[in-house]
């Protein structure tokens, strides 16, 4: 037996994040979805709900600078998609099983699989900010809100990531992880995406909207391009960004530790 | 119980939830440096057994040391020490076999430095150097299977579980894995556990042959002393004539009991072995049975398998995934 020696955490992450991002660039399908979808619904909702900045109260006169969020919010949602399709396919190729034979940490596959999945999200944010930067689109807290927008967009991301990784693990079927895109999907639009929740005239959805834990992290997003320093939004979406994170995270955990048996 | 690259199982149950027994209490020793073949029909239990060895799924009831650790207690250092390819090959579609094997390396603990020429060895070994930068998704089965070998060794593992190693692959690649793992076993003492649904497969490499039937082990021995144990050689007989083949089995069920064979022939075990020959021939005379083809079987490890289940072997074993892969989820 030659000799081995043990591999650090932070290396076991290192080779799994290089893997899980070299098979994102080599899936178009996981990088053209994310930056083009977002952008050509923020293209529609401009155009189509500009109208909605002459409402009494409405937080900018500029409907392009307030649908900003919905694309970060979407780009999220694909995080989900790809993280969790990935992880189902490698419980399906049995891939997960080669993995769980090597002294490799738990800690180190989802860390590593996010990290990937995280970087994409990461670039297409900056792609949003760019095409809106183009598009007229301001920011309210400058470039110091720039850093804090990638921040809260990241943690966002990890957020919606851990919950389709755990779907991923817990199904073990990339066609279930597709399944719950339109959940997550209509959880955005029954948000404050579209309309500031005090703004929105039905009872229903105004309920639904505040209880919908999107609705903040949407507005953490929104606050930051249209409201300026608003230290409440914020901190209701780093929290509930980070509250879902841990949930996400620790789930996945679970669904990882039973794949494995160890 | 010893610290060597061998396997003890004692009284190894697996039962999943609605179903039977899948592995009904087993027990065998596989010594350090052996080849161990484990024969057996479809749904017998051999990936069962393979999963629960390599630390995959938990068994019900019994024990089993692995390389002189405990499979439950102490699976990590059971990982440690043992390569695995199971059934279908564990591979990552968007990978080179080049990338496999660095994340494998990497993973397993392999020093850095060492990385490269490793995996380079290893890639060269099993045939695959030209092929090294193409992505997986793009092998022939074979060329899956030669890269999921390589990359269960690229640790130097004491032990090897192959799982059904040469299913799918041609008569050439399968000659070639075969005097890989011979190799392996007669130059570097690695231990091989080797399921296979090809009787000639374990005939050929391996030391010893577990029989496993409904989930238990109903003969173990080396190839030889399992044939022998039947010990009665078949003799099949084509009468020229198809329509005399009930009169030439007529014939020959004077000289031993009556024995499988090709629908236009006859066939019995001689009672009396290759002594009976003579009397067989004058016998078939005396009727008038012109033969078109005689021929004397060595008693095989398919007549092993007969003997001792019943039943031929063939068709394909109880897949990895499905039931397992639900229960190790559970």
């Amino acid at each position: 037996m030659s000799e081995r020696a043990p591999i650090s955490l932070a290396a076991q992450v290192g080779e799994l994040a290089r893997r899980s991002v070299m098979r994102t660039l080599r899936q178009p399908a996981q990088i053209v979805p994310p930056v083009i979808f977002p952008l050509f619904l923020l293209a529609i909702n401009s155009s189509g709900l500009d109208a909605a900045t002459k409402i009494p109260g409405f937080p900018s006169d500029s409907y392009v600078d307030f649908a900003m969020a919905f694309a970060f919010m979407q780009g999220a949602i694909f995080s989900m998609v790809n993280a969790g399709t990935d992880l189902a396919r490698d419980v399906e190729s049995g891939f997960l099983t080669r993995l769980a034979l090597t002294p490799m940490r738990r800690a180190a596959l989802l860390v590593g699989q996010l990290a990937g999945v995280l970087l994409v999200t990461f670039l297409a944010g900056v792609i949003y900010l760019l095409v809106g930067l183009i598009a007229g689109v301001t920011v309210a807290t400058g470039g110091t809100g720039v850093i804090v927008l990638f921040l809260l967009a990241s943690l966002i991301g990890l957020a919606f990531a851990s919950l389709g990784a755990y779907i991923g693990l817990r199904f073990g079927s990339a066609e279930a992880v597709q399944g719950f895109f339109p959940l997550f999907f209509v959880s955005l639009f029954l948000s404050s995406a579209s309309l500031p929740r005090d703004l929105i005239e039905q009872d229903w959805f105004r309920t639904i909207a505040t209880y919908n834990p999107v609705s903040y992290l949407v507005e953490g997003v929104r606050s930051l391009f249209v409201i300026g320093w608003d230290g409440e939004a914020l901190a209701l979406g780093f929290g509930i960004a980070g509250l879902i994170a841990l949930i996400g995270v620790t789930a996945s955990a679970s669904a990882l530790r039973s794949r494995v048996v160890r | 119980m010893r610290d060597d690259n061998g396997i003890e199982v004692e009284g190894l149950v697996r039962e999943f939830k609605n179903g039977p027994r899948a592995v009904d209490g087993i027990d065998l020793q596989v010594s350090p440096g052996e080849i161990y073949g484990f024969l057996g029909p479809n749904g017998a239990g051999k990936s069962t057994t393979v999963l629960m060895l390599t630390t995959l799924l938990p068994p019900t009831q019994g024990t089993a040391r692995v390389a002189g650790h405990d499979i439950v207690s102490q699976a990590a250092a059971v990982r440690a020490n043992i390569g695995v390819a199971l059934q279908d090959a564990a591979l990552d579609p968007l990978l080179t076999g080049s990338e496999h094997m660095r994340l494998q390396t990497a993973l397993q603990g392999v020093p850095k430095a060492d990385r490269r020429r490793r995996g380079n060895d290893l890639i060269e070994r099993v045939g695959l150097a030209d092929a090294a930068d193409r992505r997986v998704g793009g092998y022939s089965g074979g060329m899956k299977r030669r890269l999921d070998l390589a990359l269960s060794l690229v640790h130097s593992p004491r032990l090897l579980f192959l799982d059904e190693p040469t299913t799918g692959l041609d008569p050439s690649s399968r000659s070639d894995l075969w005097v890989e793992v011979a190799r392996l076993a007669r130059e570097e003492g690695v231990t091989v556990f080797l399921t296979t649904q090809y009787l000639e497969e374990a005939d050929v490499l391996a030391d010893r042959v577990a029989i496993i039937d409904a989930g238990r082990i109903v003969a173990e021995g080396t190839p030889e002393s399992l044939k022998d144990a039947i010990g009665r050689p078949a003799l099949e007989v084509v009468p020229c004539d198809g329509g005399l083949r009930e009169a030439a089995a007529a014939v020959l069920s004077r000289f031993g009991t009556p024995a499988a064979s090709a629908p236009n022939a006859a066939a019995v075990r001689l009672d009396r072995g290759n002594d009976a020959l003579a009397d067989v021939v004058r016998a078939l005379d005396a009727e008038d049975i012109r033969i078109a083809d005689f021929q004397l079987h060595a008693p095989s490890l398919d007549d092993v398998f007969l003997a001792k289940t019943g039943k031929k072997l063939g068709g394909e074993d109880e897949p990895v995934t499905g039931e397992h892969l639900e229960a190790m989820a559970s």
